[in-house]
Protein backbone atom coordinates (compact mmCIF):
# COMPACT_ATOMS: atom_id res chain seq x y z
CA UNK A 1 0.00 0.00 0.00
CA UNK A 2 1.32 3.45 -1.09
CA UNK A 3 1.60 6.38 1.37
CA UNK A 4 -0.17 9.73 0.56
CA UNK A 5 0.76 13.24 1.69
CA UNK A 6 -1.60 13.65 4.70
CA UNK A 7 -4.72 11.91 6.02
CA UNK A 8 -6.67 9.94 2.74
CA UNK A 9 -10.53 10.40 2.36
CA UNK A 10 -10.95 6.66 3.16
CA UNK A 11 -9.21 4.49 5.17
CA UNK A 12 -10.06 0.57 5.38
CA UNK A 13 -7.85 -2.31 6.91
CA UNK A 14 -9.81 -5.39 7.61
CA UNK A 15 -13.00 -4.42 5.82
CA UNK A 16 -15.54 -7.16 6.12
CA UNK A 17 -19.31 -7.19 4.79
CA UNK A 18 -22.26 -9.73 5.35
CA UNK A 19 -24.98 -10.24 3.36
CA UNK A 20 -27.66 -12.86 3.43
CA UNK A 21 -25.11 -15.15 5.13
CA UNK A 22 -22.40 -14.32 2.17
CA UNK A 23 -19.17 -12.65 2.97
CA UNK A 24 -19.59 -9.42 0.52
CA UNK A 25 -16.35 -7.78 1.24
CA UNK A 26 -13.56 -9.66 2.45
CA UNK A 27 -11.13 -8.34 4.44
CA UNK A 28 -10.45 -5.06 2.33
CA UNK A 29 -7.30 -3.24 2.77
CA UNK A 30 -7.36 0.02 1.11
CA UNK A 31 -6.86 4.02 0.93
CA UNK A 32 -8.87 6.69 -1.22
CA UNK A 33 -6.30 9.55 -1.86
CA UNK A 34 -8.21 12.90 -0.99
CA UNK A 35 -8.90 15.49 -4.06
CA UNK A 36 -8.41 12.74 -6.60
CA UNK A 37 -10.67 11.02 -8.71
CA UNK A 38 -10.22 6.89 -7.85
CA UNK A 39 -12.33 4.84 -10.15
CA UNK A 40 -13.60 1.96 -8.11
CA UNK A 41 -13.33 -0.73 -11.25
CA UNK A 42 -14.89 -4.91 -11.72
CA UNK A 43 -17.60 -7.15 -12.89
CA UNK A 44 -21.48 -6.72 -11.97
CA UNK A 45 -21.96 -8.22 -8.59
CA UNK A 46 -18.25 -8.26 -7.13
CA UNK A 47 -18.95 -5.56 -4.13
CA UNK A 48 -18.82 -2.61 -5.49
CA UNK A 49 -22.41 -1.13 -4.28
CA UNK A 50 -21.84 -2.33 -1.05
CA UNK A 51 -18.38 -0.73 -0.69
CA UNK A 52 -20.16 2.75 -1.57
CA UNK A 53 -23.00 1.59 0.82
CA UNK A 54 -20.16 1.11 3.47
CA UNK A 55 -18.41 4.32 3.00
CA UNK A 56 -21.74 6.34 2.83
CA UNK A 57 -22.43 4.39 5.79
CA UNK A 58 -26.05 2.93 5.10
CA UNK A 59 -24.64 -0.75 4.45
CA UNK A 60 -25.06 -2.59 8.12
CA UNK A 61 -23.05 -5.40 9.23
CA UNK A 62 -19.55 -3.93 8.25
CA UNK A 63 -16.86 -5.18 10.86
CA UNK A 64 -12.76 -3.85 10.50
CA UNK A 65 -11.65 -0.20 10.24
CA UNK A 66 -13.51 1.97 7.69
CA UNK A 67 -12.47 5.94 8.35
CA UNK A 68 -13.76 8.46 6.33
CA UNK A 69 -12.63 12.22 6.26
CA UNK A 70 -11.24 11.24 9.64
CA UNK A 71 -14.20 9.79 10.96
CA UNK A 72 -15.37 6.30 11.61
CA UNK A 73 -17.91 5.65 8.17
CA UNK A 74 -21.80 6.43 9.53
CA UNK A 75 -20.84 9.29 11.75
CA UNK A 76 -24.13 11.23 11.83
CA UNK A 77 -21.11 14.75 11.80
CA UNK A 78 -20.66 12.53 8.40
CA UNK A 79 -23.70 13.18 6.40
CA UNK A 80 -23.37 17.08 5.46
CA UNK A 81 -19.98 16.07 4.62
CA UNK A 82 -20.39 13.17 1.86
CA UNK A 83 -22.93 13.40 -1.45
CA UNK A 84 -24.33 10.03 -2.44
CA UNK A 85 -25.47 9.18 -5.76
CA UNK A 86 -27.03 5.88 -5.77
CA UNK A 87 -26.86 3.76 -8.51
CA UNK A 88 -30.95 4.04 -9.58
CA UNK A 89 -31.44 7.41 -9.25
CA UNK A 90 -33.08 8.46 -6.36
CA UNK A 91 -34.98 11.49 -6.83
CA UNK A 92 -38.90 12.22 -6.65
CA UNK A 93 -40.67 11.84 -10.13
CA UNK A 94 -43.45 14.08 -9.35
CA UNK A 95 -41.54 17.19 -8.87
CA UNK A 96 -39.70 19.24 -11.09
CA UNK A 97 -36.22 19.22 -10.83
CA UNK A 98 -35.69 22.21 -9.09
CA UNK A 99 -38.22 21.43 -6.81
CA UNK A 100 -36.60 18.11 -5.86
CA UNK A 101 -32.97 20.49 -5.71
CA UNK A 102 -34.97 23.20 -3.48
CA UNK A 103 -36.10 20.10 -1.24
CA UNK A 104 -32.98 18.32 -0.47
CA UNK A 105 -31.09 21.56 -0.25
CA UNK A 106 -33.42 22.69 2.53
CA UNK A 107 -32.74 19.09 4.28
CA UNK A 108 -28.80 20.58 4.04
CA UNK A 109 -28.83 24.30 4.70
CA UNK A 110 -32.29 24.55 7.09
CA UNK A 111 -33.63 27.91 7.81
CA UNK A 112 -34.57 31.20 6.34
CA UNK A 113 -30.70 32.41 6.73
CA UNK A 114 -29.79 30.01 4.19
CA UNK A 115 -32.16 31.14 1.64
CA UNK A 116 -29.48 33.16 -0.66
CA UNK A 117 -27.25 30.36 -0.15
CA UNK A 118 -29.57 27.51 -1.14
CA UNK A 119 -30.82 29.57 -3.90
CA UNK A 120 -27.04 29.83 -5.29
CA UNK A 121 -25.69 26.11 -4.55
CA UNK A 122 -29.74 25.03 -6.61
CA UNK A 123 -28.91 27.13 -9.41
CA UNK A 124 -24.56 25.79 -9.61
CA UNK A 125 -26.21 22.08 -9.33
CA UNK A 126 -27.97 22.76 -11.95
CA UNK A 127 -25.81 24.14 -14.36
CA UNK A 128 -23.50 21.58 -13.32
CA UNK A 129 -25.35 18.67 -14.69
CA UNK A 130 -26.18 20.97 -17.89
CA UNK A 131 -29.81 20.59 -16.88
CA UNK A 132 -31.08 24.35 -16.66
CA UNK A 133 -33.14 23.83 -19.87
CA UNK A 134 -35.06 21.45 -18.42
CA UNK A 135 -35.43 22.87 -14.89
CA UNK A 136 -39.02 23.03 -14.26
CA UNK A 137 -40.30 19.82 -15.93
CA UNK A 138 -40.75 16.87 -13.96
CA UNK A 139 -38.21 14.13 -13.43
CA UNK A 140 -40.57 11.76 -14.06
CA UNK A 141 -41.05 12.85 -17.86
CA UNK A 142 -36.86 13.23 -18.47
CA UNK A 143 -34.85 10.97 -20.04
CA UNK A 144 -32.49 8.07 -18.04
CA UNK A 145 -30.11 9.92 -18.14
CA UNK A 146 -31.28 13.24 -17.11
CA UNK A 147 -32.34 11.69 -14.13
CA UNK A 148 -29.66 10.27 -13.04
CA UNK A 149 -27.81 13.53 -13.78
CA UNK A 150 -30.87 15.51 -11.43
CA UNK A 151 -30.25 13.01 -8.41
CA UNK A 152 -25.85 14.09 -9.48
CA UNK A 153 -27.00 17.50 -8.71
CA UNK A 154 -28.51 16.75 -5.58
CA UNK A 155 -25.30 14.90 -4.42
CA UNK A 156 -23.79 18.59 -5.42
CA UNK A 157 -25.42 20.50 -3.49
CA UNK A 158 -23.82 20.50 -0.22
CA UNK A 159 -20.53 21.08 -1.98
CA UNK A 160 -19.41 17.52 -0.23
CA UNK A 161 -16.11 17.09 0.79
CA UNK A 162 -16.35 13.32 -0.89
CA UNK A 163 -18.25 12.36 -3.54
CA UNK A 164 -19.46 8.73 -3.61
CA UNK A 165 -20.60 8.01 -6.46
CA UNK A 166 -22.13 4.37 -8.08
CA UNK A 167 -21.91 4.03 -11.96
CA UNK A 168 -22.68 6.90 -12.52
CA UNK A 169 -22.16 6.85 -16.22
CA UNK A 170 -24.00 3.84 -17.16
CA UNK A 171 -26.68 4.22 -19.95
CA UNK A 172 -25.28 8.13 -21.10
CA UNK A 173 -24.45 8.41 -24.68
CA UNK A 174 -20.52 9.33 -25.40
CA UNK A 175 -20.85 13.09 -25.52
CA UNK A 176 -22.62 13.21 -22.36
CA UNK A 177 -20.19 10.48 -20.39
CA UNK A 178 -17.24 12.54 -21.52
CA UNK A 179 -19.15 15.73 -19.63
CA UNK A 180 -19.48 13.97 -16.80
CA UNK A 181 -15.94 13.05 -16.73
CA UNK A 182 -14.78 16.32 -17.31
CA UNK A 183 -17.03 17.59 -14.47
CA UNK A 184 -15.40 15.06 -12.17
CA UNK A 185 -12.30 16.36 -12.74
CA UNK A 186 -12.92 20.01 -12.47
CA UNK A 187 -14.65 19.24 -9.17
CA UNK A 188 -11.42 17.57 -8.10
CA UNK A 189 -9.15 20.36 -9.57
CA UNK A 190 -11.37 23.36 -8.62
CA UNK A 191 -12.76 22.19 -5.78
CA UNK A 192 -10.78 20.04 -3.82
CA UNK A 193 -13.51 17.54 -3.79
CA UNK A 194 -12.66 13.24 -3.44
CA UNK A 195 -14.33 11.54 -5.87
CA UNK A 196 -15.31 7.55 -5.74
CA UNK A 197 -16.79 6.41 -8.68
CA UNK A 198 -17.68 2.85 -9.31
CA UNK A 199 -17.69 1.83 -12.80
CA UNK A 200 -17.93 -2.03 -14.67
CA UNK A 201 -17.14 -0.69 -17.81
CA UNK A 202 -13.17 -0.89 -17.90
CA UNK A 203 -12.41 1.78 -20.39
CA UNK A 204 -13.78 4.74 -17.74
CA UNK A 205 -10.79 3.48 -15.83
CA UNK A 206 -8.36 5.49 -17.96
CA UNK A 207 -10.14 8.94 -16.72
CA UNK A 208 -9.22 8.19 -13.23
CA UNK A 209 -6.30 8.79 -11.33
CA UNK A 210 -6.36 6.09 -9.42
CA UNK A 211 -7.84 2.74 -9.56
CA UNK A 212 -9.32 0.11 -7.09
CA UNK A 213 -9.94 -2.70 -9.28
CA UNK A 214 -12.40 -5.23 -7.31
CA UNK A 215 -13.18 -8.89 -7.93
CA UNK A 216 -15.51 -11.09 -5.84
CA UNK A 217 -15.23 -9.03 -2.85
CA UNK A 218 -11.77 -8.52 -3.10
CA UNK A 219 -8.99 -5.29 -4.01
CA UNK A 220 -7.24 -6.81 -7.11
CA UNK A 221 -5.21 -3.90 -7.35
CA UNK A 222 -4.90 -0.65 -5.95
CA UNK A 223 -2.88 1.58 -8.33
CA UNK A 224 -2.53 4.93 -10.82
CA UNK A 225 -3.72 3.61 -14.52
CA UNK A 226 -0.61 3.78 -15.59
CA UNK A 227 1.42 1.99 -12.86
CA UNK A 228 -1.18 -0.81 -13.41
CA UNK A 229 -0.59 -1.27 -16.86
CA UNK A 230 3.36 -1.32 -16.39
CA UNK A 231 3.28 -4.08 -13.43
CA UNK A 232 1.27 -6.23 -15.45
CA UNK A 233 2.83 -5.29 -19.22
CA UNK A 234 -0.32 -4.57 -20.45
CA UNK A 235 -1.69 -1.70 -22.76
CA UNK A 236 -4.69 -1.35 -21.34
CA UNK A 237 -6.58 -1.55 -17.82
CA UNK A 238 -8.84 -4.05 -19.26
CA UNK A 239 -6.13 -6.45 -20.14
CA UNK A 240 -4.53 -5.39 -16.61
CA UNK A 241 -7.44 -6.82 -14.88
CA UNK A 242 -7.92 -10.10 -16.71
CA UNK A 243 -4.09 -10.16 -16.29
CA UNK A 244 -4.09 -10.15 -12.39
CA UNK A 245 -7.75 -12.33 -12.52
CA UNK A 246 -5.42 -14.82 -13.83
CA UNK A 247 -2.85 -14.63 -11.81
CA UNK A 248 -5.18 -15.30 -8.95
CA UNK A 249 -6.58 -18.15 -10.71
CA UNK A 250 -3.34 -19.68 -11.74
CA UNK A 251 -2.77 -20.23 -7.78
CA UNK A 252 -4.64 -22.54 -8.52
CA UNK A 253 -8.39 -22.90 -8.90
CA UNK A 254 -10.00 -23.73 -12.26
CA UNK A 255 -8.35 -25.10 -14.97
CA UNK A 256 -10.79 -22.85 -17.12
CA UNK A 257 -9.54 -19.31 -15.78
CA UNK A 258 -6.13 -20.92 -16.41
CA UNK A 259 -6.33 -21.46 -20.48
CA UNK A 260 -7.38 -18.23 -20.43
CA UNK A 261 -4.70 -17.14 -18.88
CA UNK A 262 -2.67 -18.52 -22.03
CA UNK A 263 -4.68 -17.27 -24.45
CA UNK A 264 -4.79 -13.68 -22.68
CA UNK A 265 -0.70 -13.92 -22.63
CA UNK A 266 -0.65 -14.89 -26.29
CA UNK A 267 -2.56 -11.81 -27.41
CA UNK B 1 -16.46 -0.32 13.11
CA UNK B 2 -13.51 1.63 15.15
CA UNK B 3 -13.20 4.92 16.43
CA UNK B 4 -10.75 7.32 14.98
CA UNK B 5 -9.08 9.97 17.29
CA UNK B 6 -11.97 12.97 16.64
CA UNK B 7 -9.77 16.18 16.02
CA UNK B 8 -9.88 18.55 19.09
CA UNK B 9 -12.70 21.23 18.17
CA UNK B 10 -14.15 19.66 15.82
CA UNK B 11 -16.04 21.79 13.00
CA UNK B 12 -18.37 19.79 11.70
CA UNK B 13 -21.56 19.71 14.33
CA UNK B 14 -23.98 16.77 14.93
CA UNK B 15 -27.15 17.08 12.96
CA UNK B 16 -29.63 18.40 15.56
CA UNK B 17 -32.62 14.68 15.67
CA UNK B 18 -35.03 17.38 15.15
CA UNK B 19 -35.52 20.70 13.35
CA UNK B 20 -38.60 22.45 12.90
CA UNK B 21 -37.19 23.79 9.29
CA UNK B 22 -36.34 20.19 8.51
CA UNK B 23 -39.98 19.19 9.04
CA UNK B 24 -41.65 22.17 7.48
CA UNK B 25 -39.90 21.65 3.90
CA UNK B 26 -40.41 17.91 4.15
CA UNK B 27 -44.09 18.72 5.03
CA UNK B 28 -43.67 21.10 2.45
CA UNK B 29 -42.68 18.91 -0.24
CA UNK B 30 -45.11 16.17 0.28
CA UNK B 31 -47.74 18.43 -0.05
CA UNK B 32 -45.82 19.58 -3.77
CA UNK B 33 -45.50 16.00 -4.78
CA UNK B 34 -49.51 15.53 -4.22
CA UNK B 35 -50.27 19.23 -5.89
CA UNK B 36 -48.73 17.44 -9.19
CA UNK B 37 -51.59 14.68 -8.39
CA UNK B 38 -55.01 16.41 -8.57
CA UNK B 39 -56.78 13.29 -9.13
CA UNK B 40 -55.54 11.78 -5.77
CA UNK B 41 -56.33 14.89 -3.53
CA UNK B 42 -59.92 15.16 -5.58
CA UNK B 43 -60.33 11.27 -4.59
CA UNK B 44 -59.34 11.69 -0.79
CA UNK B 45 -62.13 14.74 -0.65
CA UNK B 46 -64.75 13.83 -2.81
CA UNK B 47 -64.80 9.99 -2.11
CA UNK B 48 -65.75 10.80 1.81
CA UNK B 49 -68.52 13.36 1.34
CA UNK B 50 -69.78 10.45 -1.73
CA UNK B 51 -70.09 8.07 0.93
CA UNK B 52 -71.42 9.75 4.12
CA UNK B 53 -73.88 11.16 1.39
CA UNK B 54 -75.21 7.37 0.23
CA UNK B 55 -75.36 6.57 3.51
CA UNK B 56 -77.82 9.37 4.00
CA UNK B 57 -80.32 7.74 1.57
CA UNK B 58 -79.63 4.20 1.96
CA UNK B 59 -81.11 4.85 5.65
CA UNK B 60 -83.70 7.53 4.21
CA UNK B 61 -86.47 6.32 6.33
CA UNK B 62 -84.26 5.67 9.60
CA UNK B 63 -82.49 8.82 10.45
CA UNK B 64 -81.53 8.15 13.67
CA UNK B 65 -80.01 5.03 12.37
CA UNK B 66 -77.77 7.80 9.94
CA UNK B 67 -76.91 9.87 13.17
CA UNK B 68 -75.52 6.48 14.82
CA UNK B 69 -73.37 5.05 11.63
CA UNK B 70 -72.96 8.55 9.87
CA UNK B 71 -71.23 10.20 13.16
CA UNK B 72 -68.71 6.97 13.69
CA UNK B 73 -68.00 7.02 9.81
CA UNK B 74 -66.74 10.67 10.18
CA UNK B 75 -64.12 9.25 12.45
CA UNK B 76 -63.55 6.27 10.24
CA UNK B 77 -63.00 7.61 7.04
CA UNK B 78 -59.93 9.68 7.49
CA UNK B 79 -58.36 6.73 9.00
CA UNK B 80 -58.57 4.58 6.11
CA UNK B 81 -57.10 7.45 3.53
CA UNK B 82 -54.39 8.80 5.67
CA UNK B 83 -53.53 4.63 6.26
CA UNK B 84 -53.74 4.35 2.40
CA UNK B 85 -52.02 7.04 1.13
CA UNK B 86 -49.82 6.91 3.97
CA UNK B 87 -48.31 3.59 3.54
CA UNK B 88 -48.31 3.71 -0.10
CA UNK B 89 -46.21 7.03 0.08
CA UNK B 90 -43.62 6.06 2.41
CA UNK B 91 -43.26 2.48 0.36
CA UNK B 92 -42.24 4.79 -2.93
CA UNK B 93 -40.29 6.51 -0.85
CA UNK B 94 -38.43 3.25 0.50
CA UNK B 95 -38.47 1.56 -3.01
CA UNK B 96 -37.26 4.84 -5.24
CA UNK B 97 -33.95 5.12 -3.12
CA UNK B 98 -35.09 8.72 -1.74
CA UNK B 99 -35.64 7.36 1.70
CA UNK B 100 -31.54 6.01 1.75
CA UNK B 101 -30.80 8.88 0.46
CA UNK B 102 -32.22 11.44 3.05
CA UNK B 103 -31.22 8.86 5.73
CA UNK B 104 -27.52 9.63 4.00
CA UNK B 105 -28.19 13.41 4.34
CA UNK B 106 -28.29 15.16 7.79
CA UNK B 107 -32.03 14.72 8.19
CA UNK B 108 -33.45 13.65 11.28
CA UNK B 109 -35.91 10.34 11.30
CA UNK B 110 -38.06 12.64 13.44
CA UNK B 111 -38.04 14.89 10.61
CA UNK B 112 -39.31 12.85 8.57
CA UNK B 113 -41.98 11.58 10.53
CA UNK B 114 -43.46 14.54 11.54
CA UNK B 115 -42.65 16.12 7.82
CA UNK B 116 -45.17 13.61 6.84
CA UNK B 117 -48.04 13.58 9.76
CA UNK B 118 -47.94 17.59 9.18
CA UNK B 119 -48.76 16.93 5.68
CA UNK B 120 -51.22 14.51 5.83
CA UNK B 121 -52.40 16.19 9.03
CA UNK B 122 -53.39 19.38 6.37
CA UNK B 123 -55.21 17.20 3.80
CA UNK B 124 -57.02 15.26 7.02
CA UNK B 125 -57.87 18.71 8.22
CA UNK B 126 -59.79 19.71 4.92
CA UNK B 127 -61.30 16.03 4.16
CA UNK B 128 -62.49 15.85 7.71
CA UNK B 129 -63.97 19.72 6.99
CA UNK B 130 -66.05 18.71 3.99
CA UNK B 131 -67.36 15.20 5.39
CA UNK B 132 -68.22 16.68 8.63
CA UNK B 133 -69.42 20.50 7.18
CA UNK B 134 -71.20 18.24 4.73
CA UNK B 135 -73.21 15.91 7.27
CA UNK B 136 -74.03 18.48 10.32
CA UNK B 137 -75.27 21.26 7.61
CA UNK B 138 -76.49 19.46 4.44
CA UNK B 139 -77.24 16.08 5.31
CA UNK B 140 -79.27 17.14 8.71
CA UNK B 141 -76.85 14.78 10.69
CA UNK B 142 -77.86 15.54 13.96
CA UNK B 143 -75.40 16.33 16.43
CA UNK B 144 -76.50 17.17 20.04
CA UNK B 145 -72.52 18.25 20.61
CA UNK B 146 -70.28 20.74 18.79
CA UNK B 147 -69.43 19.78 15.67
CA UNK B 148 -65.57 21.36 16.18
CA UNK B 149 -65.41 18.22 18.41
CA UNK B 150 -66.43 16.12 15.74
CA UNK B 151 -63.70 17.48 13.23
CA UNK B 152 -61.01 17.08 16.47
CA UNK B 153 -61.78 13.53 16.33
CA UNK B 154 -61.47 13.27 13.03
CA UNK B 155 -57.96 14.66 13.06
CA UNK B 156 -56.95 12.56 15.42
CA UNK B 157 -58.29 9.70 13.47
CA UNK B 158 -56.45 10.75 10.77
CA UNK B 159 -53.24 11.08 12.29
CA UNK B 160 -53.56 7.89 14.01
CA UNK B 161 -54.23 6.33 10.09
CA UNK B 162 -50.64 8.28 9.21
CA UNK B 163 -49.03 6.60 11.74
CA UNK B 164 -50.65 2.90 11.30
CA UNK B 165 -49.53 3.37 7.26
CA UNK B 166 -45.80 4.31 7.97
CA UNK B 167 -45.85 1.77 10.32
CA UNK B 168 -47.01 -1.19 8.14
CA UNK B 169 -45.12 0.00 5.14
CA UNK B 170 -41.99 -0.62 7.32
CA UNK B 171 -43.51 -4.30 6.12
CA UNK B 172 -44.59 -4.45 3.38
CA UNK B 173 -42.38 -5.00 0.13
CA UNK B 174 -44.39 -3.71 -2.66
CA UNK B 175 -47.37 -1.89 -3.56
CA UNK B 176 -49.28 -4.83 -3.64
CA UNK B 177 -48.96 -5.79 -0.04
CA UNK B 178 -49.11 -2.42 0.87
CA UNK B 179 -52.29 -2.19 -0.11
CA UNK B 180 -53.31 -5.82 1.16
CA UNK B 181 -52.71 -4.57 4.60
CA UNK B 182 -55.29 -2.10 4.68
CA UNK B 183 -57.81 -4.86 5.12
CA UNK B 184 -55.73 -6.81 7.32
CA UNK B 185 -55.03 -3.77 9.99
CA UNK B 186 -58.31 -2.09 9.66
CA UNK B 187 -60.90 -4.51 8.66
CA UNK B 188 -60.93 -6.72 12.38
CA UNK B 189 -60.83 -2.94 14.11
CA UNK B 190 -63.91 -2.35 11.69
CA UNK B 191 -65.76 -4.82 12.83
CA UNK B 192 -65.09 -4.41 16.40
CA UNK B 193 -65.58 -0.78 16.76
CA UNK B 194 -68.77 -0.87 17.74
CA UNK B 195 -70.27 0.44 14.25
CA UNK B 196 -72.15 -2.87 13.66
CA UNK B 197 -73.41 -3.44 17.28
CA UNK B 198 -72.54 -1.94 20.93
CA UNK B 199 -69.59 -2.98 22.15
CA UNK B 200 -70.82 -4.22 25.46
CA UNK B 201 -72.81 -7.04 23.44
CA UNK B 202 -70.06 -8.68 21.71
CA UNK B 203 -68.58 -11.98 22.90
CA UNK B 204 -66.40 -11.49 26.01
CA UNK B 205 -63.35 -12.28 24.54
CA UNK B 206 -64.21 -9.81 21.48
CA UNK B 207 -65.15 -7.51 23.97
CA UNK B 208 -61.95 -7.51 25.68
CA UNK B 209 -60.41 -7.08 22.06
CA UNK B 210 -62.56 -4.24 20.95
CA UNK B 211 -61.02 -2.71 24.41
CA UNK B 212 -57.37 -2.49 23.12
CA UNK B 213 -58.09 -1.58 19.43
CA UNK B 214 -57.64 1.78 18.66
CA UNK B 215 -60.05 2.68 16.77
CA UNK B 216 -63.10 2.36 18.91
CA UNK B 217 -62.03 4.93 20.84
CA UNK B 218 -62.28 6.61 17.87
CA UNK B 219 -66.22 5.81 17.25
CA UNK B 220 -66.87 5.98 21.27
CA UNK B 221 -65.25 9.62 20.89
CA UNK B 222 -67.81 10.32 17.82
CA UNK B 223 -71.14 9.32 19.77
CA UNK B 224 -70.24 11.02 22.89
CA UNK B 225 -70.23 14.39 20.70
CA UNK B 226 -73.20 12.57 18.93
CA UNK B 227 -75.49 12.65 22.66
CA UNK B 228 -73.94 14.78 24.78
CA UNK B 229 -74.27 18.45 24.87
CA UNK B 230 -70.53 19.37 26.36
CA UNK B 231 -67.30 18.34 27.03
CA UNK B 232 -67.35 14.85 28.52
CA UNK B 233 -64.86 12.72 30.77
CA UNK B 234 -65.38 9.84 28.19
CA UNK B 235 -64.89 11.91 25.33
CA UNK B 236 -61.52 13.39 27.02
CA UNK B 237 -60.35 9.63 27.55
CA UNK B 238 -61.44 8.81 24.00
CA UNK B 239 -59.23 11.61 22.33
CA UNK B 240 -56.62 10.83 25.03
CA UNK B 241 -56.63 7.01 23.96
CA UNK B 242 -56.16 7.91 20.04
CA UNK B 243 -53.96 10.45 20.23
CA UNK B 244 -51.95 8.08 22.50
CA UNK B 245 -51.81 5.54 20.01
CA UNK B 246 -51.23 7.83 17.48
CA UNK B 247 -47.93 8.77 18.89
CA UNK B 248 -46.93 5.47 20.13
CA UNK B 249 -47.52 3.90 16.70
CA UNK B 250 -45.08 6.90 15.14
CA UNK B 251 -42.32 6.36 17.26
CA UNK B 252 -42.84 2.61 16.22
CA UNK B 253 -42.73 3.79 12.37
CA UNK B 254 -39.29 6.16 13.32
CA UNK B 255 -38.27 2.47 14.34
CA UNK B 256 -38.53 1.03 11.08
CA UNK B 257 -36.36 3.69 9.52
CA UNK B 258 -33.13 2.16 9.24
CA UNK B 259 -29.67 4.45 8.09
CA UNK B 260 -28.11 1.55 7.98
CA UNK B 261 -29.73 -1.66 5.95
CA UNK B 262 -28.29 -4.92 4.53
Amino acid sequence: MMNYDGDPAVHARDLTAVRGGRTVLDALRFDVPRGRVTGLLGPSGCGKSTLLRAIVGTQAKVTGTLDVLGRPAGDPRLRPRIGYVTQDPSVYDDLTVRQNLDYFAAVLHPGRAARALRRDRVTRAVEDVDLTRHADALAGRLSGGQRSRVSLAVALLGAPELLVLDEPTVGLDPVLRRDLWTLFHTLAADRGTTLLVSSHVMDEAERCHRLLLMREGRILADGAPDALRERTGTATVEAAFLHLVDDAAATGRTPEAARTSLEESAR
Amino acid sequence: MTTAPLPAGAPHPAPAPWSPSRTLATAARVLRQLRHDPRTIALMLVVPCVMIALLRYVFDARPQTFDGIGASLLGIFPMITMFLVTSIATLRERTSGTLERLLAMPLGKADLISGYALAFGLLAVLQSALATGLSVWVLGLDVIGSPWLLLLVAVLDALLGTALGLFVSAFAASEFQAVQFMPAVLMPQLLLCGLFTPRDTMQPALRALSDVLPMSYAVDGMNEVLRHPDLTDAFVRDAAVVTGCALLVLALGAATLRRRTA
